[in-house]
C-alpha cells in the first residue's frame, strides 16, 4: 500500500545513493519536484533512465548525481541542446557520465518487458544502424518459428520509478491521464515506486480503462501541487515555454549553473519554496 | 504575379505537397511537424498526423514546441501511451509516411542525429535517435526534410542513426527492413530523390531562383542531377496565407519569439 508522506520522505526512504532511477514522463508530468528533492538531498552515483532525459536530467547531470545514463533522446525540446548532459559527455564535467544509448522504441519495449517481468524486450530494429556498434548490449534473437532476426534488449528494471500524476485519493490510488508516456510500464518495472501528485482527493471517479496505478504497486505518494513545471500537468496548468528557453542561457556556464542550482533547489526547503523564487523571478522578469 | 516568400517557406510548402489527403503521417518534431500540419491545413485535411509521444489523430491549432505539448492531446482522436505507438501503429505496419528531419544526411538518405565526430570523444553531441530509427525502418514510405547545406549533406556520416538506403543499390532490402525507404529529401533548394537502381539521391526538381552551381556547392559529395530534373512550382497564395498564419499563430500561443527546432 502507497503510504502518503512528505517528498522528502519519500525520497529518503526510497531513492538511495548508487540506485537505478526511471523519472518518466514524457514532456508532459515530468517529476520535477522529485527531481529536484533527489538533488536537495545530494544523491550520487545514481543510474540514470529515461526516454527523453529533458531539463530534469540536465539539472540532475550537472549537480552531479549521476554515473550513467540509459537514454534515446537528450535535448531540450523545441529549444535546442542540453548543455549540462552534453558538457558531461563531452567533457567528463562534473564527473564522468557512462552512456548507454538506445532508440525511443527499444526503450519503450524495454520498459513493458520490464514490467511483464521478461529479461529482454523484442523488436524490429536498429538493422543497418551504427547502435550495436557502441552498445554492446543490443543484440539479436531468431524467431523460433519464422526464422526472422529480431533485435533483443535487456529489459529496463529500475530500483525505483518516479512520477508525477494528476490525482490520488486518501488510500494512494492513482490516477493520470493526457500523454501517458510510459509512466505505468515505469512503475510496474521497478521494484519501488514513488508518486507525486496534483491533488489529493477523496475519490477518484475514474471512468473504467482509465490509466490508474493502484495503491498495492505503489511505494509513497506526495502531494506536489505544480509538481511537474516547467513541464506541464493536463488540466492544471500548461507548459512553461518561457522556462525552457530560458534553461539555454543558464545552462551554458558551469558557473551560472551551479549557482542557480544553490539558490533554486539546495537554499530552498522544498518545490513550494522554489515555485515562490521562481514567480518573484518572472515578476522580476528574470529567470537567474 | 506571384508573392514573395523566403527559401525556408518554399521547403516548408514543397515538403507538405508531398503528403497526399488521408495519409496516415508519423510526424517528427520541427520542420516535418511544420509542413505535415500545413498539409492539413491545405490540400489534406484528412491526413492522420501521428505524434511518438501518442497521440492519433492530432489537430493542433499551434504548431507544438515539443513531441508532447498539451494541443497534440487535446486535439487528438486517440492519445495512446508511449509503447502502443511504436508497438502497435508504427511496428504494426499502421504508418504510410514518416516525416522526419535530419543533423546529417548521405547520398543514400541515412541520418545521423547522434554524434558528430567519434563516439567516444564527440565533438558535439546531438540529441540522439529518438523515435527516427523504427520510423525510418518500419513506415511504408519517408519524407526528410532538411536544410540545405555542406554540413548537413555529407559525403559520409559520422554515425547511422537510421537507415535509408544503407550502402546503396538493394541493401536495404538485405536488411530487411518492412518499409521503402526514403521517397523524396526536401530542402530549401530542392527536392532529392533516390535513383531508381543506385539509390543514390540525385536533384528530381530545383526550387525556383535557385541555380545548379548553388545546389553543388552545398552538398558534401558530387550530387547529381536526374534526367528531366525540374523546377519546383511556386509557392502559391493559399500555401502561403495558410502557413504565415500557422507560424504568427504559434508565436502568439507559446509567449516565445518561435524559432523552428
Amino acid at each position: 500500500m502507497a503510504e502518503w508522506v512528505t517528498l522528502a520522505e519519500a525520497i529518503a526512504t526510497h531513492v538511495h545513493d548508487g540506485d537505478s532511477v526511471a523519472l518518466e514522463g514524457f514532456t508532459h508530468l515530468i517529476p520535477f519536484a522529485a527531481g529536484h528533492e533527489i538533488i536537495r538531498q545530494g544523491r550520487r552515483d545514481l543510474s540514470l533512465v529515461r526516454m527523453t532525459p529533458d531539463i530534469i536530467y540536465d539539472q540532475l547531470i550537472g549537480a552531479g548525481c549521476a554515473k550513467k545514463l540509459t537514454f534515446s533522446w537528450g535535448g531540450n525540446p523545441g529549444v535546442g541542446s542540453l548543455h549540462r548532459f552534453r558538457d558531461a559527455v563531452e567533457n567528463g564535467w562534473p564527473g564522468p557520465l557512462a552512456i548507454e544509448e538506445r532508440s525511443h522504441s527499444d526503450l519503450a519495449n524495454a520498459y513493458v518487458a520490464g514490467a511483464a517481468n521478461l529479461p529482454f524486450a523484442v523488436l524490429r530494429g536498429y538493422a543497418g544502424s551504427d547502435f550495436a556498434r557502441v552498445n554492446d548490449q543490443i543484440r539479436s534473437v531468431t524467431c523460433p518459428f519464422t526464422g526472422e532476426v529480431l533485435a533483443a534488449t535487456p529489459a529496463v528494471r529500475p530500483d525505483v520509478a518516479v512520477i508525477h500524476a494528476q490525482k490520488a485519493d486518501r488510500k494512494g490510488n492513482v490516477l493520470l491521464w493526457g500523454i501517458l508516456g510510459v509512466q505505468k510500464e515505469a512503475v510496474l518495472a521497478a521494484k519501488r515506486a514513488v508518486v507525486t501528485v496534483e491533488e489529493r482527493v477523496q475519490t477518484l471517479d475514474a471512468p473504467p480503462n482509465a490509466c490508474v496505478l493502484p495503491s498495492w504497486v505503489v511505494s509513497a505518494v506526495c502531494e506536489v501541487p505544480r509538481g511537474a513545471t516547467p513541464s506541464y500537468a493536463h488540466g492544471y496548468y500548461e507548459r512553461d515555454n518561457v522556462f525552457y528557453k530560458a534553461w539555454d542561457k543558464v545552462s551554458r556556464d558551469r558557473e551560472q549553473f551551479a549557482s542557480w542550482v544553490k539558490r533554486h533547489i539546495l537554499e530552498t526547503q522544498d518545490f513550494a519554496e522554489y515555485l515562490l523564487l521562481q514567480r518573484e523571478a518572472k515578476e522580476q522578469a528574470t529567470l537567474t | 504575379m506571384s508573392i514573395s516568400y523566403t527559401s525556408d517557406e518554399m521547403m516548408t510548402v514543397a515538403a507538405a505537397r508531398m503528403l497526399w489527403n488521408g495519409a496516415v503521417c508519423f510526424v517528427g518534431i520541427g520542420l516535418p511537424s511544420t509542413a505535415a500540419n500545413l498539409a492539413r491545413l491545405t490540400h489534406a485535411p484528412d491526413a492522420v498526423l501521428i505524434y511518438e509521444s501518442g497521440p492519433i489523430g492530432a489537430k493542433p491549432t499551434v504548431l507544438p514546441l515539443s513531441i508532447g505539448d498539451g494541443n497534440l492531446a487535446e486535439t487528438a482522436e486517440t492519445v495512446v501511451s508511449t509503447p502502443e505507438i511504436f508497438r502497435y501503429w508504427l511496428q504494426g505496419g499502421r504508418v504510410d509516411v514518416g516525416f522526419l528531419g535530419a543533423a546529417q544526411l548521405d547520398r543514400f538518405a541515412n541520418i545521423n542525429t547522434t554524434v558528430v565526430g567519434s563516439y567516444e570523444k564527440p565533438k558535439v553531441r546531438l540529441p540522439g535517435a529518438g523515435g527516427a530509427p523504427e520510423i525510418s525502418s518500419s513506415a511504408k514510405e519517408v519524407l526528410i526534410v532538411v536544410k540545405h547545406s555542406k554540413r548537413t549533406l555529407v559525403n559520409k556520416l559520422d554515425f547511422v542513426t537510421s537507415v535509408g538506403f544503407g550502402t546503396g543499390g538493394d541493401s536495404r532490402e538485405k536488411l530487411g527492413l518492412s518499409g521503402k525507404g526514403p521517397v523524396a529529401v526536401i530542402t530549401d533548394l530542392c527536392i532529392l530523390r533516390p535513383a531508381p537502381v543506385s539509390r543514390e539521391l540525385e536533384v528530381a526538381s530545383i526550387h525556383p531562383g535557385v541555380d545548379r552551381k548553388t545546389i553543388t556547392d552545398s552538398t558534401g559529395w558530387e550530387i547529381r542531377f536526374a534526367d528531366g530534373c525540374g523546377s519546383t512550382e511556386v509557392p502559391g497564395p493559399a500555401e502561403l496565407g495558410a502557413l504565415r498564419d500557422l507560424m504568427a499563430r504559434t508565436a502568439r500561443a507559446h509567449g516565445v519569439e518561435w524559432e523552428e527546432a
